[in-house]
């Protein structure tokens, strides 16, 4: 059966549910959001229809100004650890076995679907005084005394880059699975060491989905909020963070909004230009 | 040596990733209430308090609830819109492919934002269906990913044999198509499902003020600090999820969902 095009309104009838929702649940949703960011504060927690820039003008402080430079930072920072532990890793995993493929999978999907709360928990238990890593340093002679790693910068690092990790390997895994194994073959047989095949033709081959991985994992490492929270201290919290706080501690919606449009022009800004550096590439 | 460091590296990335786990797994059989690791005595307590208080009773109710409902919203959504595009010439309606993928894309913070906006305009905030739709959106992504996915690996010489014999778009849907996509419907379901019980931020924006699911639940109770009870809840997520995707990989094939080409070794 070919693809016919839809004639009528009978034929057209199975985008009308989707189609609606989506637009009723996510393009209003979203255009009420943009529109507040316009309106004007009021006192007690609500905003009345307007057109003001003020809640933009105030984001060109420095203190956000920092926060937004603090949590772009942070992003890379999550995003190149993650694919260097990531890619090495899932080019094994594709090299392995279909068994211990979908073991990793269901392991790495576990992890993936974990709450970040849950992850924050578990990192702040494992970095903690009373029942974290320092004490197995200490029962192994390295260490004196236990020791409290969290808060800190270090453990909002850890704890992001173990949640964007998964995803990391979830979106490299197909390329990486479908390489051509004859590739690094013919690398070898022309005398190059593992390492160098894996550097000179694995990784060249798979450039744009690098790049791809790269900037998933940085958007994804910039939208993080509990963890920056849990883990870190308020000189870590990201953009994403006061938005929250905004919105719902400081009762001042049309400045959430105003933060949040500007979150999106950020990551689709760097979407854009991953899809054109991409192009270029392949070109 | 090369098998041996790669082999080195696979299990110090697994020590990695399963460390938050043991470590929690191990917390939450502690016998008092504290968090002490490596544990002190061994009991089944914090997690009998999961079923019996009434307060996380009711947080895992809603979680449940969210998860179940939100998920089949999203797989109602996904489906007809990516059979529609498997079966029709139609750019326009890929706009629509394109909008079911965005909410995913974005930070989560916008989607939750837009939501609570939405909702706080149009009085609805705090009722539970609220979230359900909120969630449903969030995760259309999933199963509409999936499906179309298990749309584009039907081979068309089957459908176009059923249609020669006869057989109406109705019919060979119902007899074709479905049941060639029904490990695709599940696969899609399970991943919003599993997502959406894990799900924070656009729960806490849609209905946090009102109504506790377990991760609200967890966050909030953070603030009187760490209990045993929670690391229970962790553990009964990650064997929750585990034991769902494990299910997806007894009965279609995982490797193939994520990606991989053919589901030969």
């Amino acid at each position: 059966m070919r693809r016919e095009p839809a004639r009528g309104l009978v034929q057209h009838l199975p985008v009308i549910f989707p189609g609606l929702m989506l637009i009723v649940f996510f393009i209003v949703p979203f255009g009420t959001m943009v529109a507040v960011s316009f309106f004007r504060r009021q006192q007690g927690g609500f905003y009345v229809p307007d057109f003001v820039l003020a809640n933009y003008a105030r984001f060109l402080t420095p203190f956000f100004g920092n926060v937004l430079l603090f949590s772009l930072y942070l992003a890379i920072a999550v995003a190149v650890v993650a694919l260097v532990i990531a890619v090495p890793f899932t080019y094994l995993i594709a090299r392995s076995p279909r068994r211990t493929q979908v073991i990793w999978l269901v392991a790495l999907l576990s992890i993936l679907s974990l709450s970040e709360v849950i992850i924050g928990f578990a990192w702040s238990t494992l970095l903690s005084r009373t029942a974290g890593i320092t004490n197995l340093l200490v029962w192994l002679g390295l260490m004196q005394a236990p020791q409290a790693l969290v808060p800190g910068f270090g453990a909002v690092l850890t704890g992001m880059v173990y949640q964007a990790m998964p995803y990391a390997v979830l979106v490299l895994y197909p390329s990486m699975v479908r390489l051509d194994p004859t590739l690094t073959e013919a690398a070898r047989t022309l005398g190059a060491s593992p390492l160098k095949a894996f550097f000179t033709v694995v990784l060249p081959a798979l450039r744009t989905t690098l790049i791809a991985t790269l900037i998933m994992a940085f958007i994804f490492a910039l939208g993080s909020y509990l963890l920056p929270q849990i883990l870190g201290r308020p000189s870590h919290w990201t953009l994403s963070v006061l938005i929250t706080d905004q919105a719902l501690y400081q009762s001042n919606m049309p400045f959430a909004a105003a933060m949040a449009v500007f979150l999106v022009l950020v990551s689709l800004a760097l979407v854009s230009l991953t899809m054109f550096a991409g192009k270029k590439l392949e070109a | 040596m090369e098998r041996f460091l790669s082999r080195l590296y696979l299990a110090l990335v697994g020590i990695f990733l399963a460390a938050p786990i043991v470590v929690v797994t191990g917390v939450s059989f502690n016998e008092k209430q504290n968090l002490a690791f490596p544990p002190q005595g061994f009991s089944f307590h914090w997690f009998a308090q999961i079923f019996t208080d009434p307060e996380w009773l009711r947080a895992l109710i809603a979680s449940v609830l969210l998860a179940v409902t939100s998920a089949a919203l999203a797989v109602i959504i996904a489906l007809p819109l990516a059979w529609f595009l498997w079966r029709r010439v139609a750019p326009w309606a890929q706009v629509f492919q394109l909008l079911g993928v965005a909410p995913f894309t974005l930070p989560p913070v916008i989607t939750a934002l837009g939501f609570l906006t939405f909702w706080a305009t149009s009085g609805f905030y705090g009722q539970l269906w609220t979230a359900v739709i909120a969630h449903a959106i969030f995760f259309v992504t999933l199963p509409l990913v999936t499906l179309t996915l298990g749309f584009s690996s039907i081979d068309r010489s089957l459908t176009e044999a059923a249609a020669t014999m006869g057989a109406d778009d109705r019919t060979v849907f119902r007899t074709v198509v479905l049941p060639l996509i029904l490990p695709y419907v599940v696969s899609g379901y399970a991943f919003a499902f599993v997502l959406s019980l894990n799900e924070y931020i656009v729960a806490y924006m849609t209905i946090g003020f009102v109504r506790e699911t377990l991760p609200i639940k967890v966050f909030n109770a953070l603030r009187y600090g760490y209990t045993p009870t929670m690391a229970a809840v962790s553990v009964l997520f990650v064997a929750v999820t585990a034991a769902v995707f494990g299910l997806i990989t007894r009965f279609g094939d995982l490797p193939k969902l994520m990606g991989a080409m053919s589901s030969k070794d």
